[in-house]
């Protein structure tokens, strides 16, 4: 195991391995998400108080979850780069970055669509789960706007990764702002004690949309990490080698 | 019709599922194309050495 893992670590083993395990991460992703948007829309019953606009838990709840999940792979993968020195780490680190802010401002723009009809507003400054997830977003801005600040690589790689991990304290607080303050943010729909609560006709399509994202966040950030890789090491031997094997060059 | 009307929801509905689908692809789009700069790049300056040596 650990020697399976010390070989991924390597730079051009990442790379050529990454390209092999894209599609299956992309294609059943897609699946999913195509299933889960046919069950969502149209075989799901619409919602007892909400009616059809609660449809919109199929792509908000993907969406804020994986906003939450990129910041911790990029926080652990950043003390993994800080602590061990490991290069991938911090190229996984720099990749995510982007994915979460995407996906924190899909969370937050959703949520916004779906406030309007349900509490009469598209945003709730007291809020405190609105708040949060808009801290988020700052959060992942300002990583990259550091990271862009900083020519040298090394340097940027140490200062953005001190920032990734003091700003991982915003993520429990988004998780459990719900509980722990009162907010017009419903609580928490799945994970809780006694099982979901919803029925297995909302919920299925729901499971499927969260792990068809997952699935398709896996492939987007296979695809960004090889190109983080890439750029780090274009002045290495490998990535000389193997751009002159594709055009048909000598070494 | 019933579908596209979503019990009057349908423009908060179907724009957060169009939204979700457009930034699905913005990303898609954006890592490819990424790629494909560094790519170039490092393909031009590893051609022009193989030039000069």
């Amino acid at each position: 195991m650990w020697k399976f893992l010390h070989k991924l670590a390597s730079p051009p083993h990442f790379y050529r391995i990454a390209e092999n395990m894209l599609p299956w991460f992309a294609f059943p992703g897609l699946l999913l998400v195509g299933y889960g948007v046919y069950a969502g829309l149209f075989l799901a019953p619409p919602d007892y108080q909400q009616g059809d606009a609660f449809r919109i838990i199929y792509v908000h709840v993907p969406a804020a979850y994986l906003s939450m999940m990129a910041y911790m792979i990029m926080a652990i993968s950043a003390g993994i780069g800080l602590i061990w020195r490991m290069k991938l780490a911090h190229a996984v680190s720099a990749a995510a970055a982007p994915l979460g802010a995407w996906f924190t401002f899909l969370a937050l723009a959703t949520g916004s669509i779906w406030g309007r009809p349900m509490w009469g507003t598209w945003w709730e400054w007291g809020d405190p789960r609105l708040t949060s997830e808009l801290v988020l977003l700052f959060l992942y801005l300002g990583y990259m706007a550091l990271r862009n600040a900083i020519e040298d690589t090394t340097k940027a790689d140490r200062a953005s990764a001190v920032l990734a991990l003091v700003g991982a304290v915003n993520v429990p607080i988004i998780h459990f702002s719900v509980e722990w303050w009162s907010s017009l943010h419903q609580g928490p729909t799945l994970v809780k004690k006694g099982g979901p609560a919803m029925d297995t006709a909302m919920l299925y399509p729901l499971l499927a949309m969260i792990f068809g994202f997952t699935l398709l966040f896996g492939a987007l950030l296979l695809r960004r990490v090889r190109t983080e890789v890439l750029y780090r090491e274009r002045r290495k031997r490998w990535v000389r080698d193997m751009i002159l094997a594709s055009t048909g060059g000598s070494k | 019709m019933s579908a596209l009307s979503m019990g009057s929801y349908g423009a908060y509905v179907w724009g957060c599922f169009a939204l979700t689908a457009a930034v699905l692809v913005i990303c898609e789009w954006r890592a490819r194309k990424r790629h494909k700069i560094v790519y170039r790049d490092i393909e031009v300056r590893v051609k022009a050495l193989g030039d000069t040596e």
